[in-house]
């Protein structure tokens, strides 16, 4: 597409970035059809062809632009487009972008702005979580659904096992995701041990930033991205992996050589991101010694927008169930977002039930007996609204 | 006009969030899926429902205001170009399929329905929309009829207007057609046959009702090598001389190859000068009957190499980059103008050679791509927006190859219609005579001109004026017609 950068930003690393993705884009509309929120929405600004037309825009004046704003919001960051695109267009960068020329210059709602520092400041946090989550757990089922994920659905205790000198293999609790779903890490560790790895946590794992990054706050986001890989360099062996098993730190992570470029973290972010697998990446090449510890049931998959499009890892997970001997059963629209998409389900309500309605009925279309997902956020965001029980598949292996 | 009132009025009529009004908001609406051309509307009308479509329409008749259909904006002439001082009226909330009715072979919906949509809800009961025009991921059913498009499979099933038993709509009035319907026959002028191609300017299509056909019972994907790319479109015309019409026969040159291959690694030799894939479909054992056939006439035209794509993901694989062909380009250049004309069969290679010869005096890259089977070229000419002077370039390069397809005896459309794009080259190819009947026919439907003014038929002062339509002392003839 033709561009018109003023030669300011175009000046800016930003800016020559912003500018090599706007001119990729044909203005084909592929990207479309699999946008979720144009697909609930049915408005080209909605879509990502209209996003990235609404940055151009928005880049070429000069000017923050609230509409711009408004549809930005409403993006899911699932980059379901990226996949779609055959010109290779980086919508997630762009979007990254343009988010952060945005954020400054908005005047956010009070309602707004508590929101998401609620979401920032809470969430990452284990500990505050826990102090605030766990006394409280028995409300689950009495709060509105949307805020159900929000508690724990078993008490976190956190698992022991860190890191030492000794360790090859280094797993990544995910501050969400000690805390709402332990169960998948004390499984993740079972299985290391079994299959002889030296696995373990390291200790002062924080946020890796996904969240602050979801949420524009770029110096928040920079801050932790900087911390995590400098704690996790630190733990990693020479020869070492990181495995992530909640795909929505592993995309984070595995993009820190990018994220952190040109920072003083730049080195440590480079060999973190190198060394980091999704879990079912990692656990491929085990599969003939994995079992499955429920083999009867029929399983649904849900495949989390940050493991398809994001890490572009679209069938590892179905591929290990079914080496391990499970009944998989076929689920429309695979491609589309369940709508928890880190904080989305909390700033955009009503397209983030939409989506999980329509997510719900395409897996619970064929009667499975588990809903499996590979990424906490889904977990959880699924699971408040399910009938059908909802856990990370790592639960069905031995 | 009173315009704060119409505003009102189109207002209560829409959902909310259904009337664009400010500038910056209705940006993105200003280019279809050809970016060359912009333009802003006035407002944009975002309708849920059908009533709220004939209440826009009959407030902007009312208003003299002119109307816009948008369908999915994927149009590659400028069909859905806004007109300034217009309503863009944007049909994308209508994506609902109403029925499929797997005893009829029918499928209704409304024109929203993305055109992959229909044969993924079919497949449960085993039937598919043979119509797929690359676009088909994204490109609407209404926009399908409005520029009666084609696809790969179309060599064997026919474009939209050979798959479409009913059209529902309004007219500029606002008052309510019916046109065909559920059974294959209905009485009367062949009206169906109208509306396809009519690009919005005679109906606004809010209901179709489509044929579906039985999913084949075998299916299989050939890709042939060829070294040479005469070869291959001599291959073509072969496989139809031996009496067989394959379900689909596409051809790819190197740097379509080339891009199409970046996005999908299907296994496309990169080092070959041009491919076919050609799908065979039917009973087992005609679709082995007709491999046999098609490997020898690939062989004897000197395919270097023929690989057999059996398993469905495979097939689908193969068919992936060739239908993101043209958006995949977009990896090599950062524009794409693409062109679509047909030529007899035969003449394809003469074509291919001219254009090989244009691309070197213009100094612009050509990638092709093309429905073979039918001769229905699409030269996709690389040029770089950015730099002043090379839209023009492009723009000149392809009405040179528009020329030599009708010099060859073809025609400057094959399926994605004349819009805004194709206007100057309809003069060269039809006289007065058959401009002012087309222009007769959609005063029938629309005397006013009001439904997308200014496209698909150009007007005798701008035929006069690009030279391609005499004209005695200035003055033109019939002077009583509208000129738009
Ligand atoms: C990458 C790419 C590949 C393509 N490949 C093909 C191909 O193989 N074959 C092919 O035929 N085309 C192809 N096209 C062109 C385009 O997709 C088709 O013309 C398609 O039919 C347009 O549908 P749409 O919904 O996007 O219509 P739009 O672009 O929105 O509109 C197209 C025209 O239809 C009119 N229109 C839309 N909806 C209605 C309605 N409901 N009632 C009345 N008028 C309406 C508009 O006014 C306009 O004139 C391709 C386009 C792209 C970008
Ligand atoms: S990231 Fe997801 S929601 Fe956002 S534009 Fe792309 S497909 Fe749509
Ligand atoms: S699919 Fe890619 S090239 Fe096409 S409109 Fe979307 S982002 Fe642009």
């Amino acid at each position: 597409m033709r561009t018109q950068l003023p030669e300011a930003f175009l000046a800016t690393s930003q800016g020559q970035r912003a500018n090599e993705i706007l001119r990729a884009c044909v203005h084909c509309g592929f990207c479309n059809a699999t946008c979720p929120t144009y697909q609930v929405l049915g408005d080209e600004r909605d879509g990502p062809r209209g996003r990235i037309y609404l940055m151009k825009e928005m880049f070429e004046s000069g000017e923050p632009n609230l509409i711009a704003s408004d549809h930005l919001d409403r993006c899911l960051t699932c980059r379901a487009c990226e996949t779609t695109c055959p010109s290779g267009v980086d919508y997630g960068e762009l979007l990254e972008i343009g988010r952060a020329t945005l954020e400054p210059k908005l005047q956010r709602s009070l309602m707004e702005r508590m929101k998401r520092f609620f979401m920032l400041r809470l969430l990452p946090h284990p500990h505050r979580l826990a102090r605030i989550t766990a006394p409280v757990r028995w409300l689950r089922p009495l709060l509105p659904r949307r805020l159900r994920p929000l508690l724990p659905i078993a008490s976190g205790k956190s698992v022991a096992s860190s890191a030492d000198d000794s360790t090859s293999v280094i797993l990544l609790q995910g501050c969400v995701q000690r805390q709402l779903t332990p169960a998948t890490n004390e499984r993740l560790l079972n299985i290391c041990q079994r299959l002889g790895l030296r696995a373990g946590f390291v200790a002062d794992e924080g946020c890796c930033g996904g969240l602050a990054l979801h949420l524009a706050e770029e110096t928040h986001a920079q801050e932790r991205m900087a911390a995590t890989a400098s704690a996790l360099n630190e733990a990693l062996p020479d020869d070492g992996v990181i495995v992530s098993s909640a795909s929505g730190c592993g995309v984070t992570v595995k993009d820190y050589g990018r994220l952190l470029a040109g920072t003083v973290a730049a080195e440590d972010g480079a060999r973190v991101a190198e060394a980091t697998l999704d879990v079912a990446e990692f656990l491929l090449p085990y599969a003939d010694q994995l079992t499955a510890s429920q083999p009867q049931l029929r399983l649904a998959v849900q495949t989390p927008c940050t493991l398809q499009h994001g890490q572009k890892l679209p069938d590892v997970v179905t591929q290990i169930l079914e080496a391990v001997g499970y009944e998989l059963v076929s689920v429309s629209d695979p491609h589309l977002c369940c709508g928890s998409a880190g904080v989305y389900s909390v700033l955009q309500p009503k397209i983030s039930s939409e989506l999980a309605e329509r997510k719900l009925a395409a897996l619970n279309s064929e009667q499975p007996d588990v809903i499996v997902s590979a990424n906490v956020g889904c977990q959880t965001h699924l699971a408040g609204r399910s009938k059908t029980p909802v856990k990370h598949w790592l639960e069905l292996i031995e | 006009m009173t315009t704060p009132l119409v505003l009102e009025m189109l207002r209560a009529n829409l959902p909310a969030e259904g009337l664009i009004t400010d500038p910056k908001a209705i940006k993105p609406f200003e280019s279809d899926g050809l970016t060359a051309f912009s333009a802003m509307p006035w407002v944009v009308c975002l309708p849920d429902r059908e009533s709220q479509v004939a209440a826009v329409l009959r407030i902007c008749r009312e208003h003299s205001i002119p109307v816009v259909t948008r369908g999915a904006g994927t149009g590659l002439s400028g069909g859905a170009l806004p007109v300034a001082k217009g309503v863009l009226l944007v049909l994308s909330r209508l994506n609902k399929i109403k029925r499929i009715d797997a005893q009829q072979l029918t499928a209704v919906v409304e024109p929203g329905v993305r055109n992959l949509a229909v044969s993924e809800a079919a497949a449960s009961v085993g039937l598919f929309y043979a119509p797929d025009p690359s676009s088909q991921i994204a490109c609407s059913i209404g926009g399908n009829v409005a520029e009666n498009a084609g696809g790969v499979h179309c060599l064997k099933y026919g474009l939209t207007v050979h798959n479409v038993l009913g059209v529902r709509g309004y007219l500029m009035t606002g008052e309510p057609v019916a046109i065909g319907g559920e059974a294959f026959d209905v009485p009367g002028a062949d009206l169906l046959a109208v509306v396809h191609g009519s690009e919005g300017q005679m109906v606004v299509i809010t209901e179709v009702t489509l044929r579906l056909r039985q999913i084949p019972r075998s299916k299989l994907v050939m890709m042939a090598a060829f070294a040479v790319v005469s070869n291959a479109a001599d291959a073509v015309a072969d496989v139809i001389s031996a009496g067989i019409i394959p379900a689909g026969m596409e051809m790819m040159d190197k740097l379509a190859i080339s891009a199409a291959e970046d996005f999908v690694g299907a296994g496309y030799p990169k080092d070959a000068d041009a491919i076919l894939l050609i799908e065979l479909d039917g009973d087992v054992d005609e679709v082995q009957a007709n491999r046999t056939a098609v490997e020898r006439v690939l062989f004897a035209a000197s395919a270097d190499s023929v690989v057999v794509a059996e398993s469905e993901t495979e097939q689908a694989r193969l068919w992936l980059g060739r239908k993101a062909a043209f958006p995949a380009v977009g990896r090599i250049a950062p524009d794409y103008y693409c062109m679509d004309g047909t030529i007899p069969r035969k003449a394809v290679a003469g074509v291919l050679q001219r254009i090989g010869e244009l691309s070197q005096r213009y100094g612009l890259q050509v990638a092709n791509v093309f429905h073979a089977g039918d001769g229905n070229l699409h030269p996709l000419i690389l040029y770089d927006a950015n730099v002043d002077g090379e839209l023009d370039k492009a723009e000149a390069f392809g009405n040179d190859i528009l020329a030599a397809c009708v010099e060859a005896g073809g025609s400057v459309t094959g399926e994605h219609g004349v819009g805004i794009e194709k206007l100057d080259a309809m003069c060269g190819q039809f006289g007065r005579i058959e401009l002012e009947q087309f222009a007769r026919l959609r005063a029938a439907f629309d005397p006013d001109g009001l439904l997308n003014p200014g496209k698909a038929i150009p007007t005798l002062t701008r035929c006069s004026e690009v030279g391609g339509m005499h004209v005695h002392a200035g003055e033109l003839p019939f002077r009583h017609l509208p000129r738009f």
